[in-house]
């Protein structure tokens, strides 16, 4: 007996159709988290204008800047912070999707499951434009005045886009490989923390000791931050704007590739 | 492969490390038909399911799912069936309506169709008022209908219903047979696990019992009912004299007798003319019933009947 397969004879035009049709359904899944999750619209609001008051007046005194003035120097670092910090928001979607076995039923559908990982990366993007408009709203408000081309602000724009993206799939990695729930949130943490804070994001590297001062210059956060810092206010880029783009890209290269490894080994937490 | 065989397993094997999990599975069920998948916990019911939905691959044997091999097609695998899981997978954040329509959108319906199809189903199974309530405000028996609701969304004709009622209080039982009934009727065809042998009873076209593994019976439901004995009557009767008169008045009918606790235990087929024939019975002779229980069959008693041991919880880790 000859069993005539229909499905795989379909063309690849079509199941490229659906595989972004499918995709779009799991971004809009995600998106719909955003607004319906309270927790997650506060966060976006009151995290950055937490972090942009607290530097800006209690530490922003006692911290020299050359020249600068603090809340010139501090608007990229927070941005950027921000980003990072935002980006985690995908290993807690992912390993909730885990755990509650909404990943094991979409995993039983003919469809390209793991584009629920893309839907979390995408609802991150969304976020962090969406916070990171609301805190550069907050820094004019502080005093902010930075000397940006329309142009310049498209590339701050794209770097951090970039750069948010780069981070969501490190946080889809956490999220894959946490055992748990709560899991993602320290592992979160021990990474975010030392590669957002030992960088140049709120003080100047010249004042760290030896060791931490060469991690803080050539780490990527660094590279993103004083691109962005240059662009904005016009400090010298050097060849932070190139590294920052290698990185980001770079990374995100590697990662899709793993992640989607991963994806297809997981199970039920 | 029969033709109107939809599911087949043939010496199905799954390891876990070193647990073996599944020894050597072997099961048929024919289309149209249900088959109750019946075992305690960790006998490897689950990842029966697991393995039959793609969601696992098997370590050995041939595993053939609306003349598919899962795991050579999985993708046709999974266009032709459903999965209902034993932890009601539903999105939190969405309501039951737009779960609804983000699944019939997955199986590739329409916009409009997913539209039409969810109204359908939130009618269908009682959800209708809590539609457009966020998934998260739903009771345990809601959120089970709701994921038995989105593995239909696309009318699969095959369904796997991993213990849909396990946890369940009785009334939200009862909606899901129904509910099981009606797709029966509807000629889906289903593999149900549960540990409920009313529930493999009730339903069941076909009931296999699992025990570490494999299968270790298989028939009707009658023919395991007849294996296990009908309901009995237990009750305690106090006064010295009543209980030895009782036992006089049963006369030759099978009876187990506990005499230090002045208890006596009969068959029945629980029907309320046989309990009030007792009843009476007792009463005409004066004589006073002090307690009295009617017990159903159980998964132990099957256990108990086919392997001369009681169910032993845990097994092996069913994951």
């Amino acid at each position: 007996m000859k069993i005539i397969n229909i499905q795989t004879n379909k063309n690849y035009m079509n199941s490229f159709f659906w595989a972004i049709s499918d995709t779009l359904v799991l971004i809009k899944r995600s998106l719909t988290h955003i607004f319906k999750n309270l927790d997650q619209l506060l966060s976006i609001i009151i995290s950055p204008v937490m972090f942009m008051l607290l530097f800006r007046y209690v530490f922003g005194g006692a911290i020299e800047t050359g020249g600068v003035s603090y809340v010139n120097y501090l608007v990229a670092g927070i941005l950027v912070q921000t980003a990072a910090f935002g980006a985690t928001t995908t290993s807690l979607s992912v390993a909730n999707d885990l755990k509650k076995g909404i990943v094991e039923r979409l995993k039983t559908l003919p469809i390209v499951s793991s584009g629920v990982l893309m839907g979390h990366v995408v609802a991150d993007l969304v976020r962090n434009i969406l916070s990171a408009i609301v805190m550069i709203g907050i820094a004019y408000l502080v005093g902010f005045s930075p000397n940006a081309s329309v142009s310049e602000w498209f590339q701050i724009a794209g770097i951090l886009l970039i750069f948010t993206f780069a981070f969501s799939w490190l946080s889809a990695i956490i999220g894959l490989v946490a055992k748990s729930v709560e899991a993602t949130q320290w592992i979160g943490f021990v990474i975010v923390f030392p590669l957002t804070f030992a960088s140049s994001a709120f003080v100047p590297t010249s004042g760290m000791p030896d060791g931490l001062r060469f991690f803080a210059e050539n780490q990527p956060v660094t590279h993103v931050i004083e691109a962005i810092r240059s662009l904005m206010i016009g400090t010298p880029i050097g060849n932070h704007g190139v590294l920052a783009v290698i990185w980001c890209v770079g990374f995100t290269l590697i990662a899709i590739p793993f992640v989607a490894y991963l994806f297809r080994r997981v199970h039920r937490k | 492969m029969k033709n109107d065989v939809v599911i087949s397993i043939k010496n199905l094997k799954k390891s876990f490390r070193k647990v073996e999990v599944l020894t050597e599975l072997n099961l048929e069920v024919a289309r149209g038909k249900m088959l109750a998948l019946l075992g305690p916990n960790g006998a490897g019911k689950t990842t029966t399911i697991r393995i039959l939905s793609t969601l696992l691959k098997p370590d050995s044997g041939t595993v053939v799912v609306n003349g598919f091999d899962v795991s050579k097609n999985a993708n046709d695998v999974r266009a032709s069936i459903g999965l209902t899981g034993q932890y009601a997978a539903v999105d939190d954040y969405l309501t039951g309506r737009e779960n609804l329509i983000m699944m019939g959108r997955l199986y590739h319906l329409s916009r409009v169709d997913s539209k039409t199809r969810a109204q359908e189903l939130l009618k269908e199974f009682d959800l209708l008022e809590a539609g457009d309530r966020r998934a998260s405000t739903y009771s345990g028996g809601m959120r089970r209908r709701l994921d038995l609701a989105l593995s239909l969304i696309a009318t699969p004709p095959i369904l796997f219903l991993d213990e849909p009622t396990t946890g369940l209080d009785p009334r939200s039982r009862l909606t899901i047979w129904g509910i099981i009934k009606k797709l029966l009727k509807s000629g889906t065809t289903i593999l149900l696990t549960t540990q409920y042998l009313e529930e493999a009873d009730k339903l069941a076209d076909q009931v296999a019992v699992l025990d570490r593994g494999k299968i270790i019976a298989l028939g009707t439901s009658d023919e395991l009912k007849a294996m296990v004995g009908r309901e009995r009557l237990e009750f305690t009767i106090e006064k010295e004299n009543d209980f030895h008169k009782t036992l006089q008045i049963l006369g030759n009918v099978s009876k187990d007798v506990n005499k230090d606790e002045k208890r006596i235990s009969i068959e029945t087929d629980g029907t309320v003319s046989d309990l009030k024939q007792f009843f009476d019975k007792m009463s005409e002779a004066g004589i006073e019933v002090e307690t009295f229980s009617l017990h159903k069959p159980t998964l132990d008693d099957v256990f108990l009947k086919l392997t001369g041991r009681p169910v032993e919880e845990k097994q092996a880790s069913g994951k």
